[in-house]
């Protein structure tokens, strides 16, 4: 057990924010460094050189943190380990691992800062740093945000690192010879002479070292890497194309079980009385458990789901009201009042010039926008395996935020957070959905009513949509004034409830005061200098539980801010790029509109008869993307012909897999344009399957051209920044087509489709 | 009853009601085929029953022939010995979150059988009843043409 006892005072010291912490900030609790998990479960001779590289004779093992909900996670964070690792990427086995502290996620609240992305002053970089703080000590794994990358880019290559330079030192020391002598490939290490060690038989004599110290500077330049910034195979792919992939609702144990529920499809709402009578009888029927954690309800326990559902549906539930308006008509009403009353006054993070008097010395144009309530709908319904042992929980899932979840499963069985045991699966998609955890709460109960037993329970699609927390609705006010063939003034009001602070009350039980960014992200922070600009923020009282929903504040900020200022555009007679590159105030930005225009041939919206194009774009979790849209009016409705797609992300990590995310937002954010609402009748959505929220189907999908830019500094996260211009890119270009703008989503609720 | 899945003989001792999909996912172990919506509206547990792609969460096993013949994905190609349509989605590396493509796949590869040349407006109209929330959609279109290209060519 020597080695163990050896590696057991390892602490865990890479990563920018214990770095910061200690020398910025002198917080002791931030500075403090965290253990390193794999030093737990670590048997004889085997090496984990840090959180994120475990070797032994058997093989090395890659932690990959973030959670993969589709989008490419666990490949892009076993590249940047392979990459200095020196091994195929491949050869390895990549698992997501026990989850810990050590895995907080230090880039995912700094677009919390009241500082646009595009202003990169030391102020500006000291304050997103300084959000990895409370990142740290809230424990915040958690995978969104597009924050992979930047989050994991420099801690992954120097993870790699340093385990490859600790095996070369166990190597020089075996060998005798200087560590600087040796090279590595292949997941071996070369002597001067050719002789070979394998990494694997190594570890043992690498364990017993204290790991080699490595800096950011140490690491190699973009112009050695031989995985980054290549075409590679996701690590996935082949498990995903032969129905090997095992998401959670896929998991199978020996003698488990399976459950359904039915909850108070008002969320919040009690279970006041029920009669499962009917049920108790049915074939495959165990056991019928009253369930209070999550959204209160009834479930069944049983042999297969099937028989769970069909046994769910025949009991006869009395449900109490929840705490929100019933109907969605009520829903615009709070919003409607709320929207430019200084009562429900929560921020104006833009003012520039003086709007007041720009707008009383002309007529202003003004406009009224609407998005609705969207729900997730990933096609993975969510679902959960919970097995309640005498002193442990294991809870297998897929989900965003794996330490919320364990200390949430322990208060409900009265356990200590240690005891329970998060193993996370691959998801078939999340889009946000699963950084809530009502579902885990109420596995957890029901599989507290058959202790032992593993339970499996999945929601119903009409479950999964009608307990979603959905995006939240809202409503835009602009104003604006235009003056010699410019725009002069842009003044925007944007409403809807706080999105923030709720869900991290209901999660973590923090309070979060101050204002709501979600409310007007999207729109406050574009890269725009207008003589005469404001965007504010108001905030709804709270209606029905909101969650993030891809992209966040900026998947209606985006289709406001930019349909507005191509309005305005219009009224003052310009061309919409020429305009938008004219007022675009930051490089990136502009080379990106710049470049959407080279790659669609741009000469204007106007392309004939029943024909146009429109450009959107917006910068979001530090992305400008601008996006263009053709569009034909047909016989048989409105078609899509060609959108075009350009991005600048700092650098191109993974460029299969990143033009596949470009264009899959681009496809998300038309989905929802076009085809999809959730409804508020009664207290639930009126939605609650895919025959009703159709999204986007082949027919309906656009030849897409993707191009990306690598003209900003810093690496960026891809999964959500495409999709916030595709709705004001269609928009605008039906305008073009047709002369009829639509301001309210979803479009087809105003013009038909082809 | 009994039913031949990917090639063995398998017993079902269930409710003749039961949709094909849970029989197969949570009697039998084979989860290639998923569920998404229950109601036929997104595909992703197509297989191939006698050769016709079905969706099997509308097929009860009660109404299915004695012994009928089921492929799901695992039957149509392994690891190591892929279909022409799984080579030709892991060449493009189709999939994103992948939860849709047992489905897709399935319906692309009967497709095949039908019509092994097929046009943009086949391939759009067949493939618009399988969902994809990912938007893997311009892929999937490239990858269904790569490996009608494959089987022509076998």
């Amino acid at each position: 057990m020597g080695a163990v006892k050896t590696i057991a005072r390892r602490s865990f010291l890479i990563g920018s924010a214990a770095i910061m912490g200690g020398v910025a900030f002198g917080t002791y609790m931030a500075a403090r460094p965290i253990a390193n998990p794999l030093e737990d479960g670590l048997a004889e001779g085997e090496a984990a050189f840090n959180p994120y590289v475990k070797i032994s004779s058997d093989g090395i093992t890659l932690i990959t943190p973030r959670a993969d909900k589709g989008q490419g996670s666990y490949s892009i964070q076993a590249h940047l380990i392979a990459e200095e690792l020196d091994i195929d990427p491949n050869s390895a086995t990549i698992t997501p691992g026990a989850p810990g502290p050590a895995y907080y996620n230090g880039a995912v609240l700094s677009e919390g800062v009241p500082i646009p992305a595009y202003v990169e002053t030391q102020v500006a970089e000291t304050a997103r740093a300084f959000m990895a703080v409370p990142a740290k000590l809230f424990e915040m794994q958690m995978t969104g945000g597009s924050s992979t990358v930047p989050d994991m880019f420099v801690k992954l290559r120097l993870a790699g690192a340093v385990a490859r330079e600790t095996l070369k030192e166990a190597a020089a020391r075996q060998l005798g010879v200087s560590r600087s002598e040796l090279t590595t490939r292949d997941g071996i290490v070369v002597a001067p002479d050719g002789q070979e060690l394998a990494y694997t038989a190594l570890a043992a004599e690498a364990a017993k070292l204290e790991p080699v110290v490595m800096q950011e500077a140490d690491l190699r330049p973009a112009s050695e890497w031989r995985i980054l910034g290549k075409p590679f195979q996701r690590t996935d792919i082949v498990a995903k194309s032969t129905g090997t992939e095992v998401y959670g609702i896929d998991l199978q144990l020996e003698g488990m079980r399976y459950a359904a529920i039915c909850a108070n499809p008002g969320i919040g709402g009690a279970l006041e009385s029920y009669d499962a009578s009917a049920a108790e009888g049915m074939r495959g029927v165990e056991k019928i458990v009253e369930v209070k954690a999550g959204n209160a309800g009834v479930a069944v326990i049983a042999t297969n789901s099937w028989y769970a559902f069909r046994a769910v549906e025949a009991i006869e539930c009395v449900w109490g009201t929840p705490d929100y308006p019933g109907n969605s008509s009520e829903h615009w009403e709070a919003l409607e009042a709320s929207i430019d009353s200084e009562a429900h006054f929560d921020h104006r993070q833009r003012n520039e010039g003086d709007v007041e008097v720009s707008l009383a010395s002309a007529t202003p144009f003004e406009a009224e926008y609407r998005a609705p309530y969207l729900a997730h709908a990933p096609m993975e319904p969510m679902n959960a395996v919970v097995q309640i042992g005498e002193d442990r929980i294991d809870i297998w899932t897929g989900t965003q935020i794996p330490l919320f979840i364990r200390n949430r499963a322990a208060a409900i069985a009265g356990m200590d957070n240690d005891a329970v045991h998060v193993h996370v699966l691959p998801m078939g998609g999340s889009f946000g959905h699963r950084l809530e955890m009502t579902h885990i709460e109420q596995a957890v109960e029901i599989a507290m009513a058959m202790p032992g037993t593993p339970v499996k329970l999945t929601w119903s699609r009409e479950e999964d949509m009608s307990h979603d927390y959905p995006r939240p609705a809202a409503l835009m006010r602009g104003r604006g004034v235009v003056a010699d063939g410019k725009v002069d003034t842009f003044d925007i009001s944007v409403c809807q409830q706080g999105l923030a602070g709720p869900w991290m009350g209901r999660l973590t039980g923090l309070t979060l005061g101050g204002p709501d960014a979600t409310i007007t992200t999207g729109s406050w922070d574009q890269p725009f200098g207008i003589p005469n600009y404001r965007v504010t923020g108001y905030r709804a009282p709270d209606l029905v539980p909101v969650s993030s929903w891809r992209s966040v504040g900026a998947s209606t900020n985006g289709f406001f801010h930019d349909t507005f200022l191509d309005e305005l555009i219009h009224e003052a007679g310009a061309d919409p790029l020429e305009e938008r590159i004219r007022l675009c105030i930051h490089d990136e930005s502009r080379k990106v509109l710049e470049a959407v225009g080279e790659l669609s041939g741009w000469d204007g919206a106007d392309m004939g008869e029943g024909r146009g194009r429109g450009v959107g774009f917006c910068m979001s979790f530090g992305v400008p993307c601008a996006e263009v849209i053709e569009v034909t009016q047909t016989e048989a409705g409105l078609r899509l012909d060609k959108a075009y797609v350009v991005a600048d992300v700092g650098q191109a990590l993974d460029p299969v897999n990143l033009e596949a995310q470009l264009y899959g937002g681009l496809i998300f954010g038309l989905a929802h344009a076009i085809n999809s609402e959730l409804t508020y009748e009664n207290y639930r959505p009126a939605q609650v399957n895919y025959h009703a929220y159709e999204g986007l189907r082949l027919y309906q999908t656009p030849q897409i051209e993707v191009k990306v830019l690598e003209n900003a500094g810093r690496v960026r996260g891809v999964g959500e920044p495409s999709l916030p211009p595709a709705a004001p890119a269609l928009g605008n270009a039906i305008f073009a087509a047709t002369g009829q703008r639509i301001r309210e989503m979803p479009f087809n609720k105003f013009i038909d489709f082809a | 009853m009994k039913l031949r899945v990917n090639g063995q003989d398998m017993q079902l001792d269930v409710d003749p009601e039961m949709p094909l999909l849970w029989a197969l996912r949570d009697e039998l172990g084979v989860t290639g085929p998923k569920y998404g919506c229950g109601i036929a509206q997104c595909g992703a547990c197509t297989v191939h029953v006698d050769g016709l792609a079905v969706r099997s969460c509308q097929m009860n096993v009660g109404s299915m022939e004695d012994g009928a013949d089921v492929t799901t994905i695992e039957g149509l190609g392994q690891p190591g010995a892929l279909h022409a349509v799984q080579e030709a989605w892991i060449e493009h590396q189709v999939a994103q979150c992948g939860y849709c493509q047992s489905g897709q796949i399935m319906q692309a590869a009967n497709l095949l059988d039908l019509n092994d040349d097929p046009d943009d407006a086949t391939i759009d109209a067949v493939m618009s009843a399988n969902l994809c929330r990912c938007g893997t959609y311009p892929r999937i279109r490239a990858a269904i043409k790569t490996a009608a290209q494959k089987l022509r060519e076998a």
